[in-house]
């Protein structure tokens, strides 16, 4: 039991250095501009065929499953505002972070995880080149890019997704579906929106980054990086929409 | 007598490595190992898998810190350096990986480019151009320039490897395990390989081995790693003029089976 504490205690260390080395290296120049953009593209133009996709379906199946309950009481008029501020406020940030961390973190855990095993990385510092810039605050940087702008792509999809079934059903004008979307979503949403998708994406980042970075014990351990690097990045962002929910409830009284 | 070379210059050691320990865990690796590499010089450094030597490189190399002891390269002493500073020396050290270490996602011409765009910002394109076809034909794989890694043999590999390092025009080489997993003749090549790098770029170099033939062929000096320290040096029979069971069965494994 001590053992086990000792080495929990030990990865909390390991962590706390990590994130703070990663924030030294940030200010600290040269700035790897052209990778930063190269992980710009790998994270988030390669993910958006999957991300529209989700967000599209996410749209059309939430306004499906939304439509009986406010048919009970003769509401289905509201459903672009119930909509907008579901996809708006939750389900786009959400969606997008659940949907890169498999699909992004598990890609910077396996990634760097292989490059640590194949001694890649310990050749990148004997080049006298710094690993931890190069691949870590970009990737990280990346990320925390990317997943707020493709949370917001996300949320236009979703609400395109909606619009369909809304106009089908209810027979709302296109405008007329955006007019009551756009009313019903205040500034403080979409800031809420941002601010989720950019402590996901770090999140994501960093965490898919820690494991690939600290993986050892050959081919398991890039396994086994991949795997924690999402399991841990996915608890980690229900995490954190509960605090950033709360201190959103906290600003809008 | 231990096989001295012209090109050895015994009055400057570029590398001392005075009583360094190293452990991992309750893993003693290293026991207050001594040892020095002449300017010029090609060092072997002799022992069985698991005795430390790939650790040993490390440690000059600054990617591990020594428990005790301490490590001097080309008058610098690596483990009190800071980043800065470690990097820098880096520069004059190149190191060729056992696995050769080759960035997958990268064709061998970014591989190449990777240490230069980085360390020498004021080269032009072409430059940086002509010292990659320059190292590339030094290593005899001109033809290999747009090709990914995954599909050069593992001989090419390790030539790429070895051109990564000398690109960076290293003072001093060290290569772990450079002929490990490679067929014989392939192994006479990269033997040969070695030698040429030592006399076109007059690197001093370090050669973790444990094939005798490849000590043999490269070797100005050897030195055996047994249980942790450094306890034969001097020529290739120098080293296997012993009847020490510990030493015997390497030889005998090596030439004889």
């Amino acid at each position: 039991m001590l053992n086990k504490i000792k080495r929990i205690l030990i990865e909390l260390g390991g962590i706390h250095r990590f994130v703070m080395r990663f924030f030294r290296e940030l200010v600290r120049p040269p700035y790897e501009f052209k990778e930063i953009i190269k992980q710009c593209y790998e994270v988030g133009w390669k993910s958006l065929p999957l991300i529209s996709l989700t967000g599209f379906i996410t749209g059309i199946v939430f306004t499906n499953q939304s439509r009986p309950s406010l048919a009970e009481f003769g509401a289905t008029s509201w459903l672009p505002a119930l909509i907008s501020i579901a996809i708006i406020r939750a389900l786009a940030p959400l969606v997008t972070a659940l949907i890169a961390s498999g699909k992004v973190g598990s890609q910077i855990g396996a990634e760097l995880g292989s490059m640590k095993v194949t001694e890649q990385i310990d050749a990148m510092e004997v080049s006298g080149t710094n690993p931890f810039k190069f691949l870590v605050v970009s990737r990280v940087l990346a990320t925390t890019i990317t997943i707020p702008i493709l949370s917001l792509y996300t949320a236009c999809v979703g609400l395109l997704g909606a619009y369909l079934s809304v106009n089908q059903h209810e027979s709302t004008s296109f405008v007329v579906y955006f007019s009551q979307v756009f009313e019903a979503v205040s500034y403080l949403d979409i800031f809420s929106l941002v601010l989720k998708a950019v402590v996901f994406g770090y999140t994501i980042g960093i965490v898919g980054c820690y494991q690939g970075y600290n993986s050892s014990k050959g081919t398991e351990g890039v396994g086994k990086a991949a795997n924690w690097a999402v399991v841990m990045s996915m608890f980690l962002i229900f995490v954190e929409e509960i605090l950033i929910v709360q201190i959103i409830q906290g600003m809008r009284t | 007598m231990v096989n001295e070379r012209e090109h050895i210059d015994q009055h400057t050691k570029v590398i001392t490595v005075k009583g360094v320990s190293k452990s991992f865990g309750d893993l003693d690796v290293l026991r207050g190992v001594d040892l020095h590499l002449f300017k010029g010089e090609n060092l072997v450094v002799l022992g069985r898998s698991g005795t430390g030597k790939s650790v040993l490189i490390k440690l000059i190399s600054g990617l591990l810190k020594p428990d005790t002891g301490t490590i001097e390269v080309l008058g610098e002493p690596v483990d009190e350096l800071d980043e800065k500073a470690l990097q820098l020396l880096r520069l004059k050290i190149g190191f060729s990986f056992q696995s050769s270490a080759l960035y997958d996602s990268m064709t061998v011409r970014e591989n190449l480019e990777f240490p230069l765009v980085r360390n020498k910002r004021h080269l032009s394109r072409n430059e940086i151009n002509s010292e990659v076809e320059d190292v590339l034909d030094a290593v005899g794989l001109l033809h290999t320039i747009g090709q990914m890694p995954s599909e050069l043999s593992g001989g090419q590999r390790k030539r790429i490897g070895i051109a990564r390092t000398l690109i960076l025009r290293p003072e001093i080489m060290l290569y772990d395990e450079p002929t490990a997993g490679l067929d014989p003749i392939t192994c006479i090549e990269i033997n040969g390989l070695i030698n040429e790098v030592q006399e076109k770029y007059k690197t001093s170099s370090i050669i973790i081995t444990h094939d005798l033939a490849c000590a043999k062929s490269v070797g100005d000096r050897i030195v055996m790693l047994l249980d942790g320290s450094f306890e034969r040096g001097g020529s290739f029979d120098e080293i296997f003029d012993t009847n020490d069971e510990r030493v015997k069965p390497f030889y005998d494994y090596n030439f004889i089976i």
